[in-house]
């Protein structure tokens, strides 16, 4: 074996800048395919964080009738505060949130919005809730950069809410925005407003009233409530798992390419090499190599391609991606049109696993199709192929 | 002493309850022209957006104020769309899809066709005088024409708007403008009646503007093209099977 893989070394080398075309070209799909799959991981890590940070905690609870997908229902999705929740509230590590509809008039148009109760010192959601304590001749709301964007409302302005109490009866009041923050999560900010708990029940006249709780930790004991339901963190992000899922599945196909281009250029060197070389395959097989033996030669010699396709990888892909782990991938469109918690400067997360398996992946496909063409030397006479005459 | 503040309060009692009755009154007077046994209306709707309007031309037939038929005829995109209101119960059919759908809850908060009505407004068949406790606050000139402000409080719960201020045509008591409080004060909606005819022996706003007060745009106008009072109207045009014809 270790004169095999000697043996094919010196080939390698020997065949010159056809050997160095094909390594570049297959180096330049594993810098690509981790590159890409670090992508998608790191909208992986980002997403769930931020989605951590700004929407659901460590995982939530849900008033039975809650569906954030039907904002009409929200009147008939709220509750009073459990007595079993009372304790982890007052430890602040759950915080009620009581969510409902409303109508925003910035510059005259008529906007719907979702206004979101919270407790204006709570910890657990990184959204600037302590601004909602700020004394001011109106009642102080934050909404987030897409709300900001689409209404074209920013810090110190003023705008008419719109909204109807438990009863049915239309009230209205002056809003006065006095933070924007920006969270990359579109269910966090977009047609969102958040102001006070305890402002928003009395406007609804809903004392004590909730329509979710988010958990502080997602470690946390569930208990079974009557009415309420649990959604853990890994259900709260099936969602950004279901995208990533399909957009991998997507992306395959480009890596197939990418592959397919790599491997066409091996597939073609093998081919020729077989062709060429039938005096040197004539004369392992009189020297005593089985038939066995030389095809796994070439095989080998086949398959190093991608070995050394790594190591030239490794010189210019290594500061390639170490720079966009640093610098990150700007998505050239609005990511926020997506609809999914993304940011618009994805940074790359490459595993261990994960540039293992695409080492691994490109190289058991680069043996195969080495293997493919040099099957025909099993077939070939050694005497003929000694003569070098064509079979 | 004691008899003149005896005098005294028993004149403003007696002021306020005649005021409270001149309320009342004039409700009352306004009822009488703008209730009747029944109706068949042939009306348009045209919905001012920001860019452009549309309009929607509608003949209903209602009995008192709990049963209404409505049939759209035009533009094209509407025709044939039906409404039906029985009580507090709301039906719409659509032809596109042949299928009736309920109208009940929240979706009746919705807007009527994308006007600045709602279909809620559209069902509120409670008298007010029934829902809310009036008073008149004064007399003003609208459009030249004379009128007392009745202000009117809510004196239930479940009701859309806490407040509303009326102007009353002080001789031919219909209507002129109506504004639609919030709890808080804000003014809502506003709705100004015009067209003033005579018609079968009482006077009838023929042209309504709804608007939306905290909106831009110059709101919803309903004209009544053609008006008839107590007309013969099947009970069958009154049920669901008729949706569908």
């Amino acid at each position: 074996m270790k004169l095999a893989i000697k043996l094919a070394y010196r080939n390698l080398i020997g065949a010159g800048l056809r050997t160095w075309l094909n390594v570049i070209v297959l180096s330049f799909s594993f810098v690509v395919i981790i590159w890409m799959r670090g992508v998608m991981l790191g909208w992986d890590h980002q997403a769930k964080n931020d989605m951590i940070s700004f929407e659901i905690g460590g995982g939530q609870y849900w008033h039975e009738q809650y569906d954030p997908l039907d904002p009409f229902s929200l009147n008939e999705s709220n509750a009073k505060v459990p007595d079993e929740f009372s304790e982890l509230i007052k430890s602040g590590d759950l915080e009620p949130i009581l969510i409902v509809q409303g109508t925003i008039y910035p510059l005259g148009r008529m906007q719907s919005v979702m206004v979101k109760g919270i407790n204006p010192n709570q910890t657990i959601l990184k959204i600037p809730t302590s601004k909602l304590d700020t004394v001011v001749n109106a009642i102080p709301a934050v909404i987030g950069g897409m709300t900001a964007q689409s209404s074209k409302l920013s810090i110190g302005d003023y705008v008419t809410l719109r909204w109807r109490d438990i009863n049915g009866t239309f009230d209205a009041a002056e809003l006065v925005i006095v933070d924007v923050f920006y969270s990359n999560v579109p269910s966090a900010e977009a047609g969102q407003i958040y102001i006070d708990i305890e402002k928003l029940r009395e406007m609804m006249i809903m004392p004590e009233s909730a329509t979710i709780f988010t958990f502080r930790n997602s470690e946390a004991d569930w208990i079974e409530v009557e009415g309420w339901r649990q959604k853990s963190f890994k259900e709260l992000t099936k969602q950004v798992d279901n995208m990533i899922k399909t957009k991998t599945a997507g992306q395959s196909v480009f890596y197939f390419i990418l592959l397919l281009l790599a491997m066409l250029g091996i597939f073609d060197t093998q081919v020729l090499s077989i062709f060429r070389r039938q005096k040197e395959i004539g004369t392992y097989v009189a020297l005593g190599y089985t038939r066995k033996q030389v095809v796994g030669l070439f095989t080998v010699e086949g398959t190093m391609n991608s070995i050394l396709a790594a190591i030239v990888g490794a010189i210019y892909g290594i500061p390639f991606l170490a720079w966009q782990a640093n610098h990150g991938f700007t998505l050239p469109i609005d990511a926020s049109q997506f609809g999914m918690a993304m940011s618009q400067t994805l940074f790359p997360v490459y595993s261990i696993g994960l540039i293992f398996t695409t080492i691994l992946i490109v190289m058991i496909t680069t043996a195969v199709v080495s293997y493919i063409p040099s099957r025909k030397i099993a077939k070939m006479n050694p005497t003929e192929a000694l003569r070098g005459k064509l079979q | 002493m004691k008899a003149q503040i005896v005098f005294i309060n028993v004149f403003f009692i007696s002021l306020l309850s005649f005021c409270q009755v001149n309320a009342d009154y004039i409700l009352k007077r306004v009822d009488e022209n703008m209730y009747s046994e029944n109706r068949i209306v042939e009306s348009s709707m045209t919905i001012h957006g920001r860019r452009s309007s549309r309009t929607i031309t509608s003949l209903s037939y209602s009995v008192g104020d709990s049963k209404t038929y409505t049939e759209y005829l035009s533009p094209a995109k509407e025709k044939g769309t039906k409404m039906l209101k029985l009580d507090n119960q709301l039906w719409i059919y659509n032809p596109s899809t042949d299928r009736i759908i309920q109208i009940s809850g929240h979706m009746l908060r919705q807007s009527v066709m994308g006007s600045d009505l709602s279909y809620e407004d559209m069902m509120e068949d409670r008298k007010l005088t029934d829902i809310y406790d009036s008073e008149v606050v004064g007399e003003e000139l609208i459009n030249d024409r004379k009128a007392y402000v009745l202000l009117l409080k809510a004196n239930v719960s479940d009701i859309a708007y806490d407040s509303r201020k009326i102007w009353i045509d002080s001789e031919r008591f219909v209507p002129l403008k109506e504004e639609l409080f919030a709890k808080s004060g804000q003014l809502l909606k506003q709705t100004t009646f015009s067209d003033i005819k005579k018609i079968d022996g009482r006077w009838f706003p023929t042209t309504i503007l709804y608007k939306d007060m905290l909106k831009q745009g110059e709101g919803t106008e309903f004209k009544m093209l053609e008006i008839k009072f107590n007309q013969n109207i099947p009970e069958h045009i009154f049920s669901k099977a008729a949706l569908r014809q």
